[in-house]
C-alpha cells in the first residue's frame, strides 16, 4: 500500500516537472539561484528573494518589458544553492543548458557571487552583483567583463565607518579610543584590514582588538574585554548572528560608548524589532537615504507586496540591480546577452538608489554607514550619494 | 600475472571498460550533465575511499570533511607558487599524515567515541585554519585561478576513483586486507592470533585519508574562491556516510551504486521543489529506508538470487532428453 502511494507520488512529481517548461517565446525567462537553506538562508530571505518577487510583479503588472516592438512578461525559474558554491555552480549550469533561461539574477553573498562568476561569464550572461562587497571588484570586473559590481568595496565600507567616527570626534562627542572587533572570515578580515590604517590616519587609538570565529555563540568575553579597555567607540565588523549577540551583550554588560557600530545584520528590520528603543543611535554597515521619496515609495511597496520590510542596505541595491537589468534589456531592444551586457556598460539607469552608471563595471556611489532612529536605519555616511543626516552620539543603553 | 582468478580478471576488465566509457562523457555534454557527473564521480571517489576504511573495520568516520578541506586548502595556499600536480601529491601527503596522527590517537577507542572524535576533528581543523589565516593574512578567502576546465576536473576525479578501486582491490588481496577481514569480524580474535590491529587500522585510515584529501585538491579549482565554511562543510561527511550506507559497504562497488541514484534523486528534488527541499528529502529518506533496508547492493543481490532461482528449474528442464 505504502509502496503504491510512494510510486503515485513520484509519478505525479515527475508529471509536474515535465509540464513546467511549456513556454512560448513571448516571455522572458529569468533564472535565479540563491540560498533557501544553509547558513545564509535567513539573509537571502530578507534581502534577496522578496526583491525578485517585488520587481517581477511590478514589471508584469505594467504589462512586461518592452523589447523591440514586443511587450514581454517575466517568468522565473528558481533553485536553492544550499549556501554551497558547488551547488550554485551546478544550478547556473542547469539554468543555462537545461532551462535555457534568457537572463540570470545575481546569486546572493560575496562568496557565492565569486564562486559562480566564471561560469556565468562562460555562458555570456550579464552578472549584476548586488550583495557582494569585496576589495576584489576592480580585478573581477576585468577578469569577467560581463560582471557588474554595485555594492562597493570593503575599503569603502571601512572608510565610511571611520568617517562617521571622525565626524563624532570633531563635534567633541567622543574621544579617540576605539575597541575594534571582527569575525574571522573573509568579510571581517577585509574590513578590519582596511579600517586599521584609516583609524590611525584619523588620529584614533585602538585600545582593544579581538577577533572571534564565525559561529561563536558566546561573545560575552569580547564585550567584557572591550569594556575593560574603556573605549569611546566600539566597532565590530560582524555577521548577522554575532551582530545581534554583541549588541545584546553590550546592553547586558552596560558597555556605554558614544559610538556603537556593528556589521551585517544591523540594517535588518529584525534588529529594531529585537532591541526596540535600545536600537536608537546604533551605527551599522549600509543604510539607505530614507529621506528620499523613491526609497520611501520602495519601502511601502515592498511591505505591501511581500508582507515584510526590506533591510536598509542591500535590499534596495538588489532591487536597483534588477531595474538596471530591465532597463538594459529595453535599451538593447533584444534578448541578445552580449547586446544587453554592452547596454549595461555604456548606459545610465534611473533606479531607486539614484542614477547608476558603471563605465568600468563598478558602481562607486554607495551608502556606507547607517544609524537607527525610531525604526528607520538612516544613511549617515556615503560615497557620492546624499545621506539622510549626520551621525549622532549614542545615548546610554536603556 | 599476480595469480588473478578468471573472475577477478573479468571484473578488472569490466571496471577499466566502464571508466573508459565514462571518460567519453565530456565529448557529448559540457553543461549540466557534465556538472552533475562531476558531483557523481566526486562522491564516488569520496565514498569508496571512506568505505576502504569504514567498510572492513565498521568504524564510522565523520572526518571526511577534515581531509577534504585540507586537500582543498593545499591547493588554495600553494597554487601561486607550486605546480598543480605537485600540490595534489602534497595534499595526499597531508591527508595521510593527518590520518596517521588521528589514527594513532583514536583507533584504540571504538564505537561511538570514534564517531564523535572524528566529527569534532573536522571542526577543530576548520577553526585552526581560520585562526592561522586570521593571524598571518588579511583575507580569509583564497582564490584558485587556473586554466582547468570542468572536463579536466571530471577526468582527474575519474582517474582518482579508478585508483581508489584498484587500491581497494589490491588491499583486499594482501595480508593487510586479510587482517582487516579478521578485525572486522572480531577484533579480540584478531589480537589473539597475533595481528597488530592498531597498526593495520592506522595504515588503512591513512590510505583513505590521502585519497579524500586528493579529491579535495582536485575539486579546488572548481570552487575558485575557497573559504573554511565551504571547504570544511560538515555536510560532506554526512552525505558520504549516507550514500555509502545506501549503496552498501560489503562490496567494493557498493558505495558507487548508492552515489549515482542518490545524487540524481537529490538533484531532481532540489530542482523541482526548491522551496520544500528538506521536507521532500526527509520523505525520500523514509521511503529508501522502508523500501531498501539493506542498501542498493542488498536489493541487487536479492534480485539476482530470485532470478537464479527462477532460471534454475528451466535449465534443468532443458537438460532432460526429449
Amino acid at each position: 500500500m505504502l509502496r503504491r502511494t510512494f510510486i503515485a507520488l513520484a509519478a505525479s512529481a515527475a508529471a509536474i516537472a515535465a509540464a513546467a517548461p511549456a513556454f512560448a517565446q513571448d516571455v522572458i525567462r529569468l533564472g535565479a539561484s540563491a540560498p533557501k537553506s544553509g547558513p545564509l538562508a535567513g539573509g537571502a530571505a530578507v534581502t534577496h528573494w522578496p526583491n525578485i518577487q517585488l520587481w517581477m510583479k511590478e514589471v508584469n503588472d505594467a504589462g512586461g518589458l518592452k523589447v523591440g516592438d514586443k511587450q514581454m512578461k517575466l517568468e522565473l525559474v528558481e533553485y536553492d544553492d544550499k549556501t554551497n558554491g558547488e551547488e550554485a555552480i551546478k544550478n547556473i549550469q542547469r539554468l543555462a543548458t537545461v532551462d535555457k533561461v534568457d537572463f540570470i539574477v545575481t546569486p546572493y553573498s560575496t562568496g557565492l557571487n565569486i564562486a559562480t562568476a566564471p561560469i556565468i561569464a562562460r555562458y555570456g550572461y550579464p552578472h549584476i552583483t548586488t550583495s557582494a562587497a569585496t576589495d576584489g571588484v576592480a580585478e573581477f570586473a576585468k577578469r569577467w567583463p560581463n560582471s557588474f559590481w554595485m555594492l562597493g568595496t570593503s575599503s569603502q565600507l571601512a572608510a565610511g565607518a571611520v568617517q562617521a567616527l571622525t565626524k563624532l570626534k570633531e563635534k567633541g562627542e567622543i574621544g579617540n579610543k576605539v575597541a575594534l572587533v571582527n569575525v574571522a572570515d573573509a568579510f571581517g578580515l577585509e574590513l578590519v584590514g582596511a579600517a586599521k590604517p584609516a583609524l590611525a590616519a584619523a588620529g584614533f587609538e585602538i585600545v582593544y582588538e579581538s577577533s572571534y570565529p564565525l559561529g561563536t555563540q558566546d561573545l560575552a568575553p569580547v564585550i567584557s574585554g572591550a569594556k575593560a579597555a574603556a573605549p569611546d567607540a566600539f566597532v565590530a565588523f560582524s555577521y548577522p548572528g554575532d551582530t545581534f549577540a554583541l549588541t545584546e551583550q553590550a546592553q547586558v554588560q552596560g558597555l556605554n560608548v558614544g559610538a556603537f557600530y556593528t556589521g551585517v545584520g544591523t540594517a535588518f528590520p529584525a534588529f529594531a524589532g529585537r532591541f526596540k528603543e535600545a536600537a536608537n543611535g546604533v551605527l551599522g554597515i549600509g543604510g539607505v537615504n530614507s529621506e528620499d521619496e523613491k526609497i520611501k515609495a520602495y519601502l511601502a511597496k515592498h511591505q505591501e507586496v511581500t508582507g515584510a520590510t526590506p533591510d536598509f542596505w542591500a535590499s534596495a541595491t538588489t532591487y536597483a540591480g534588477l531595474q538596471v537589468l530591465g532597463q538594459a534589456i529595453e535599451k538593447a531592444g533584444t534578448l541578445d546577452k552580449a547586446a544587453v551586457v554592452d547596454a549595461i556598460r555604456t548606459g545610465t539607469f534611473q533606479t531607486i538608489i539614484g542614477e547608476i552608471s558603471m563605465p568600468e563595471n563598478v558602481n562607486r556611489n554607495v551608502w556606507t554607514v547607517g544609524q537607527w532612529e525610531n525604526g528607520i536605519f538612516k544613511a549617515v555616511a556615503a560615497d557620492g550619494l546624499p545621506v539622510a543626516g549626520d551621525p549622532v552620539k549614542k545615548p546610554a543603553w536603556q | 600475472m599476480m595469480g588473478l582468478t578468471p573472475q577477478e580478471t573479468k571484473n578488472l576488465g569490466i571496471g577499466a571498460a566502464l571508466i573508459a566509457l565514462a571518460a567519453l562523457l565530456p565529448l557529448f555534454d559540457q553543461g549540466f550533465y557534465l556538472s552533475i557527473s562531476v558531483n557523481i564521480v566526486l562522491y564516488a571517489a569520496l565514498c569508496t575511499a571512506w568505505a576502504l576504511f569504514s567498510g572492513p573495520t565498521h568504524y564510522v568516520s565523520l572526518a571526511t570533511a577534515a581531509f577534504y578541506g585540507l586537500g582543498t586548502y593545499s591547493v588554495g595556499l600553494g597554487i601561486e607558487v607550486l605546480p598543480y600536480p605537485l600540490l595534489l601529491l602534497i595534499a595526499a601527503a597531508i591527508g595521510a599524515v593527518m590520518a596517521g596522527l588521528v589514527g594513532a590517537a583514536t583507533l584504540r577507542i571504538s564505537g561511538v567515541y570514534f564517531v564523535i572524535f572524528t566529527f569534532g576533528l573536522a571542526e577543530l581543523v576548520r577553526q585552526l585554519v581560520t585562526w592561522t589565516q586570521t593571524k598571518v593574512s588579511t583575507a580569509m578567502g583564497l582564490y584558485v585561478f587556473t586554466e582547468m576546465t570542468e572536463s579536466h576536473i571530471y577526468w582527474m576525479l575519474l582517474a582518482l576513483t579508478g585508483a581508489v578501486f584498484l587500491t581497494s582491490f589490491l588491499i583486499a588481496r594482501s595480508r593487510l586486507g586479510f587482517a582487516m577481514t579478521v578485525i572486522g569480524n572480531d577484533e579480540t580474535v584478531a589480537r589473539h592470533v597475533g595481528i597488530d590491529t592498531a597498526r593495520s587500522k592506522i595504515i588503512l585510515f591513512m590510505i583513505s585519508g590521502a585519497f579524500i584529501a586528493m579529491a579535495g585538491a582536485i575539486t579546488a579549482p572548481r570552487y575558485i574562491y575557497i573559504e573554511p565554511p565551504s571547504a570544511f562543510n560538515p555536510m560532506i561527511s554526512f552525505l558520504v556516510v549516507i550514500m555509502a550506507l545506501l549503496g552498501g559497504t560489503r562490496r567494493l562497488w557498493g558505495p558507487l551504486v548508492g552515489v549515482i541514484p542518490f545524487t540524481i534523486v537529490m538533484d531532481f528534488i532540489s530542482s523541482n521543489f526548491p522551496n520544500h527541499t528538506m521536507i521532500v528529502v526527509g520523505l525520500a529518506f523514509l521511503a529508501i529506508v522502508y523500501l531498501i533496508p539493506h542498501g542498493v547492493t542488498g536489493l541487487l543481490e536479492k534480485v539476482q538470487a530470485r532470478w537464479k532461482q527462477r532460471s534454475a528449474p528451466a535449465a534443468v528442464a532443458k537438460e532432460k532428453p526429449a
